[in-house]
């Protein structure tokens, strides 16, 4: 390898971490509230087809953002109403979401591009930092050709940290996963904090859809997600459940993804589908104790009943 | 917080609360005024824990109505009880391990500038509620690191935090060594003082006597009395609770003829989990048709022993013979061993499971309860019926999941599995922990019919009047051996005491 595609590689690196990281803070939430949403593979899904939908009826790219990450919430909503409320199985829910999820992109991706002759790619997220910047040798490509959305990704971790650990909904959210009896006792309402955990996981993997879009391919493909929601649960496990270190986890995962597309065109002695598999090696490493203690929260996918106290 | 709405006295009228099956409350009429500390005691299910809860919000009554000085009030949540002062210690702690104590203690309060949690202001006030109850707890530890007796003056700390005017203390003392329990007990006369309301549940009779003013008896969900405590006798009390005598005296009993010996250990070592001395070349002889009572304080050999007898601990020196059965791993012959453990919930049922599985969780695959490898559910439920009856276990069905019945309930399952193939040899440690006094009597009936059968019985427990109450025999545990071998029918408590405490020369002179 030379300079060139280490530099091209790094970049792409970043670019395609920046949907899976978004996802990750919307996963932190959730899971910190005592609800997996393993439906956040089939909500970015749809969040990529939605994305392109509204972007070419509109033309507009950030209505196109908020139209996914909406629908992403709704679906989120379901989740909650049927996880918290009806206290359903919550793998067995997120699994309809996902099979739901590529049933129905699959049915509508014919209609999606109807009246066109070819499949016409998007407006994508504009390059904002200045040309002097992003032609600065080396980092100029890595750090500032980057689309505004990868900006956006890099800040809302430290964000949502800031939000778990110094605001009083953030310590709420902190306890309900792991004591929701003792939450309820402290005269709050432990439904009320699952649904907006659900709902911010359901509207982040929306958003994550749309960053998957309109940041780097600009067109929907069918099953074009290829499990990447399923990385962010990965990442959780890696990240101990805390937003800077699933972001950093979702940083490594996004590249293993670059160099495997690489890998691909490049003759290597080693089978890309090795960093394919990489992410969940790596959460199998995390799983068997080779990153310390990864304990996550303690009633995570357990139903709670509140007459059960 | 409103400190102007001061607590002078709170009424529940003719409160009832029906669960599926049960009538947890039965028309009860409760009255607690400010300065006073009113007691609750009851037998396991006897509706204390519920009505406590329709106090604090989590139930609603299905009739009934309260009274806060005078005023009708409506508790729909445990918010609206902390709006009116009113603050409940649980049975089991509400604590979030992974939070620092002072994150536990600002949970669901408001703060200054919301949206920021702003811990500082309550960091101070933290401290200075701890100095002024001079309680050893530090804001930034996180709860997972805490001793019981901490997390227990923590969950307390956080009603203080609240200003509380009516505190609710559930069985605060089950899970304090007698020293803090003591500290609790005066912490809890000073909150009185202070012109606070508690109400302070327990079915233990000696800290009621020690720290109420008036204690309210409840029995089936309905009340029996209010009395003071210091003009009553403790059998009285005890009578109210379980609503006939109970014997706590020495039983009575025949002679056994056939003895022979079953239980035979020489020479045993073994470590503790820690990898440290547990028992030193403990040899000890159980016959059968009698009880061996072990005393000793908890921690001093008694588990591993027992657990080294059922095969569960592998021992490093010695050897323990059965029926002149060596042991060399788990026992799982149910004719030969019986084993009621010492923490019911974690090794003596599978709490999830009914009636009818834990019943016959030993024996499940012996015909006739398999067939061929398929379970005969028909001829399951006939013998988990007959042992219900047997055993008198109070549940609806046997198909009733097991974490449903009360504790005293729960035991009797585990004692009815464990003796329903007449062991030769019964292991029973702790029998009736936690229990209330009914249950208690019921076990020590149990023990002392196997005993009248010809079982040998090794009896464990760290309350001295109940292996006093059981035992033919009694060994002294201290620090991994056995301090002396005496016969219960003669025997002097106060020599006991002394080898309980690792004293031997008492001994020496009464040969």
């Amino acid at each position: 390898m030379d300079l060139n595609s280490i530099n091209d590689f790094l970049a792409a690196a970043i670019r395609m971490a920046a949907p899976l990281m978004l996802v990750g803070i919307g996963g932190v939430f959730t899971e910190r509230s005592g609800i997996f949403n393993i439906g956040m593979e089939g909500t970015m899904l749809i969040g990529c087809m939605v994305s392109v939908y509204v972007s070419l009826v509109t033309g507009n790219l950030w209505l196109a953002t908020l139209a996914a990450m909406l629908v992403g919430s709704l679906i989120g909503l379901i989740h909650a109403f049927l996880t918290v409320t009806r206290r359903a199985d919550q793998i067995v829910t997120g699994a309809a979401i996902n099979l739901f999820a590529l049933g129905i992109t699959n049915l509508l991706n014919s209609q999606l591009y109807a009246g066109f002759e070819y499949r016409p790619r998007v407006t994508m997220y504009p390059i904002v930092a200045p040309e002097v910047l992003q032609e600065l040798p080396f980092i100029g490509p890595i750090l500032f050709a980057q689309p505004v959305i990868v900006y956006l990704a890099f800040l809302l971790p430290v964000l949502a940290t800031w939000i778990l650990y110094k605001t009083s909904w953030g310590l709420n959210i902190r306890a309900v996963g792991d004591h929701p009896h003792a939450v309820a006792t402290a005269g709050l309402s432990v439904n009320k904090l699952k649904y907006q955990g659900v709902i911010i996981s359901g509207m982040f993997a929306g958003l994550g859809g749309a960053a998957l879009v309109l940041a780097d391919l600009g067109l929907f493909a069918t099953g074009m997600t290829a499990g990447r929601g399923f990385a962010v649960l990965a990442a959780l496990v890696v990240g101990k459940w805390n937003p800077v270190l699933v972001a950093a986890a979702c940083i490594l995962f996004g590249a293993a993804d670059a160099f495997q597309l690489r890998a691909q065109t490049a003759q290597f002695a080693i089978p890309y589908q090795l960093f394919v598999m990489l992410p969940y090696l790596l959460t199998i490493a995390a799983l068997a104790g080779l990153v310390g203690r990864t304990v996550g929260p303690k009633t995570v996918g357990k139903p709670y009943d509140p007459e059960s106290i | 917080m409103d400190q102007s709405n001061d607590l002078s006295t709170l009424r529940m009228v003719g409160i009832s609360k029906r669960f599926p099956g049960v009538l947890a409350n039965d028309n009860i009429d409760f009255e607690v005024k400010a300065g006073q500390v009113h007691g609750i005691l009851g037998e396991n299910g006897a509706g204390k824990t519920t009505l406590m809860k329709i106090l604090y919000g989590l139930h609603q009554p299905d009739s009934g109505e309260i009274f806060l000085n005078g005023k009708k009030v409506e508790i729909h949540s445990p918010k609206a009880a902390g709006d009116l002062g009113i603050g409940m210690v649980h049975q089991h702690f509400m604590l979030i391990e992974n939070l620092t104590a002072l994150e536990n203690v600002v949970l669901g309060l408001p703060t200054k500038h919301p949206p920021l949690l702003d811990l500082e202001p309550a960091r101070n006030r933290f401290n200075e509620l701890t100095k002024e109850y001079d309680l050893h707890l530090t804001p930034s530890s996180p709860v997972w690191s805490l001793p019981v007796g901490d997390q227990q003056w923590l969950e307390i700390l956080k009603l203080l935090f609240r200003n509380a005017k009516l505190l609710i203390l559930d069985e605060p003392t089950a899970v304090l060594a007698p020293k803090q329990a003591k500290q609790l007990l005066s912490t809890v006369r000073r909150f009185a003082q202070e012109g606070r309301a508690i109400i302070f549940i327990s079915h233990k009779l000696e800290e009621m006597k020690e720290v109420v003013d008036c204690v309210t008896v409840l029995r089936d969900g309905h009340v029996v009395g209010t009395v003071d405590p210091k003009e009553v006798q403790s059998a009285q009390l005890a009578q109210m609770m379980v609503g006939r005598d109970v014997f706590l005296d020495r039983r009575e009993r025949a002679p056994y003829k056939d003895k022979k010996e079953v239980l035979v250990i020489e020479h045993l070592d073994c470590l503790n989990d820690r990898k440290l001395p547990a028992l030193r070349k403990i040899d000890l002889t159980v016959k059968s048709g009698e009880i061996v009572g072990v005393a000793g304080v908890d921690g001093n050999g008694q588990r591993e022993l027992a657990e080294c007898i059922t095969g569960l601990r592998q021992f490093t020196g010695g050897t323990i013979h059965i029926n002149q059965k060596p042991v060399d791993g788990v026992i799982n012959d149910t004719t030969l061993l019986g084993y009621i453990p010492e923490d019911r919930h974690k090794t003596g049922l599978v709490l999830k499971f009914t009636v009818e599985e834990n019943l016959i969780l030993k024996t499940f695959e012996e015909l006739p309860y398999t067939k061929r490898g398929i379970i005969q559910w028909h001829e399951i439920r006939q013998k988990a019926d007959a042992l219900i009856k047997e055993y008198d276990i109070r549940t609806p069905n046997s198909m009733v999941p097991v974490n449903h019945l009360s504790g005293g309930n729960q035991q009797k399952v585990v004692v009815a599995r464990e003796l329903s193939n007449k062991p030769a040899l019964l292991i029973s440690s702790q029998p009736t922990r936690g229990l209330d006094l009914g249950a208690v009597e019921s076990v020590h009936n149990f023990l002392l019919k196997e005993r009248n059968r010809g079982a040998a019985v090794l009896f464990i427990s760290t309350e001295l009047s109940e292996v006093l109450t059981l035992s033919d025999r009694i060994i002294v545990m201290f620090n991994g051996e056995i301090m002396g071998d005496l016969n219960a029918e003669k025997v002097d408590v106060n020599l006991i005491g002394e080898l309980m405490l690792g004293h031997r020369e008492g001994l020496e002179a009464t040969p």
